[in-house]
């Protein structure tokens, strides 16, 4: 599935979501007739402030909630996973936490979405082995997930959802929980990965850096109840590294989203994280 | 070697408390009724081995098949309690409740329902047992991971996928911390058991040679039923450390 690159079609979208109404019984509605379209192979952020409904965002993209209203279409549930059963989509949704099995070994978790959809155990491992090294895993299939350090689970937990979810991945902040320095090098990890295998990505952050570094695409989410996401284009060239973050024109761009989160005024200076 | 050097301390711990024992009851005096002495535990056990084996047998059987029966009626019930929010509501808190209710005091009644034979033994045995194996496991099934549950709905799983992916080996842990403390119980009730009404086994051994005052052969019947309990416990952590292997908690 890894091998798949889409470079001849014209751009289909990864995802794409129309007219999303969701909210929870008696509360404000979170979500309001939001349109949201992922283009095929692109990286797309969503950057927003805390208790805006971004991980509720997630849950009703990988079919946990049902939507009050509006359509949800990813381009793996006409191909991949159809047999699931009825409207069942099947994404590589990656939590916060890594929810890793503790009973599992670190090739048994990375396999567990390709068991679920019926792929043989043994077809599993060896997909699961042949990308182990690239993902800087070498040698780790046997280790169970607490032997394992923060950074290291992260990564398990990512091949998981890769080989989980067709083409779209959903990435719940996975980075917040880890320190500063394991952050930037998985950041790095992830560029570098990513270019590899072009998914379609979906990644939810607070950290405006890590926004610009890794998308090709930031969405804003500003008002509540969501109705619309601002977007941004991060014209950024690749391959791209943490050096990127230096450049003048990175610098322009984080200016440019802070003024639309309403951080800074529209020609002041400010933080990085919100 | 690593092993013998952390189990010295209560080996040697044990033999000074035989010795206490043995000097004990030849300083004091104490009447063999009171206190047999160690040795002459040690001997009754020689004296009376092929009679004891045959106890010993006959209450071990009937411990391992309450054991098997709370296993097989605890896990049960612990996945209806888990399965159902009504059954949660209900039976739950009754089988909780039916901790407060004297287990020897219902014991008789088994007796009465299941006879002098071994069914009212095994009865006994399940009325301890039942308990820390369904309470546990339920509480296993309950605490198990729901973000775990949640992404391998995300990646498709059915309700036999997740119960068996996710809810089995999340509620293992504490499956086996209740089988080992019913292992550990086992014993008492299958004694139990016997005491209310039978022909043989450990526990009509003990009542009768207590009736005749013979302090010693008491104290061996205790000490092969106390190795009894030790045994099952021990061999319940084996298993679970065969089934849980390397992984965490």
């Amino acid at each position: 599935m890894s091998r798949q690159h889409v470079t001849a079609e014209p751009p289909r979208a990864g995802l794409s979501v129309q007219g999303l109404t969701y909210r929870f019984d008696g509360e404000e509605p979170l979500f309001e007739g939001l349109d949201l379209e992922v283009p095929q192979g692109q990286f797309v952020s969503i950057v927003a402030a805390s208790g805006m409904g971004k991980t509720t965002l997630f849950r009703l993209l990988a079919g946990l909630l049902q939507p009050d209203s509006g359509t949800i279409k990813t381009a793996s549930a006409g191909l991949v996973h159809q047999e699931q059963g009825a409207g069942r989509r099947t994404i590589g949704y990656m939590p916060q936490r890594d929810c890793l099995m503790p009973w599992r070994t670190v090739l048994d978790n990375a396999a567990i979405g390709l068991e679920l959809a019926g792929v043989s155990k043994r077809e599993a491992r060896r997909r699961v082995l042949e990308l182990l090294p690239e993902l800087g895993l070498a040698g780790t299939e046997a280790k169970y997930p607490h032997e394992l350090s923060g950074g290291m689970r992260q990564r398990v937990s990512f091949l998981r959802s890769l080989l989980a979810g067709g083409d779209l991945l959903l990435l719940d902040e996975p980075f917040s929980a880890l320190d500063a320095m394991t952050r930037v090098s998985m950041q790095q990890w992830l560029l570098q990965v990513w270019e590899k295998h072009r998914k379609t990505i979906l990644f939810i952050t607070h950290d405006i850096d890590e926004a610009l570094l890794l998308s090709d695409q930031v969405l804003v989410a500003a008002s509540r109840p969501i109705t619309r996401l601002e977007p941004l284009e991060v014209d950024l060239p690749r391959p791209r590294d943490y050096e990127t973050t230096l450049d003048e024109r990175f610098v322009y761009l984080k200016r440019q989203l802070l003024r639309q989160l309403g951080r800074i005024a529209p020609s002041g200076e400010g933080g990085g994280v919100l | 070697m690593k092993m013998l050097k952390e189990k010295l301390p209560i080996l040697l711990f044990i033999l000074l408390l035989a010795l206490c024992w043995e000097l004990g009851t030849r300083v004091f005096d104490i009447p063999p009724y009171i206190i047999p002495r160690l040795s002459d535990v040690f001997a009754a056990l020689e004296q009376h081995a092929a009679l004891l084996g045959k106890h010993f047998a006959l209450t071990l059987w009937e411990a391992l098949l309450g054991l098997a029966f709370s296993v097989i009626f605890g896990v049960l019930s612990a996945i209806w309690i888990d399965s159902s929010s009504l059954a949660r509501k209900t039976i739950y808190p009754l089988i909780v409740a039916s901790q407060t209710v004297p287990i020897i005091a219902l014991s008789p009644i088994m007796v009465m329902w299941f006879g002098y034979e071994i069914g009212s033994k095994i009865a006994v045995v399940i009325l301890f047992t039942f308990f820390p194996v369904a309470v546990n496991t339920a509480d296993g099934f309950r605490t198990a991971d729901r973000e775990i549950g949640e992404l391998l709905r995300s990646m498709g799983a059915g309700k036999a996928q997740l119960f068996l992916k996710w809810k089995i080996p999340s509620a293992l842990p504490s499956f086996f911390t209740g089988l080992k403390m019913a292992a550990a119980i086992s014993v008492g009730g299958a004694t139990l058991g016997e005491w209310l009404g039978g022909e043989s086994g450990l526990g009509v051994y003990t009542k009768r040679a207590a009736n005749m005052l013979r302090g010693d052969d008491v104290f061996a019947g205790v000490l092969l039923l106390s190795l009894m309990g030790i045994a099952l416990f021990v061999a319940a952590q084996f298993i679970e450390r065969l089934v849980l292997g390397r992984r965490q908690n």
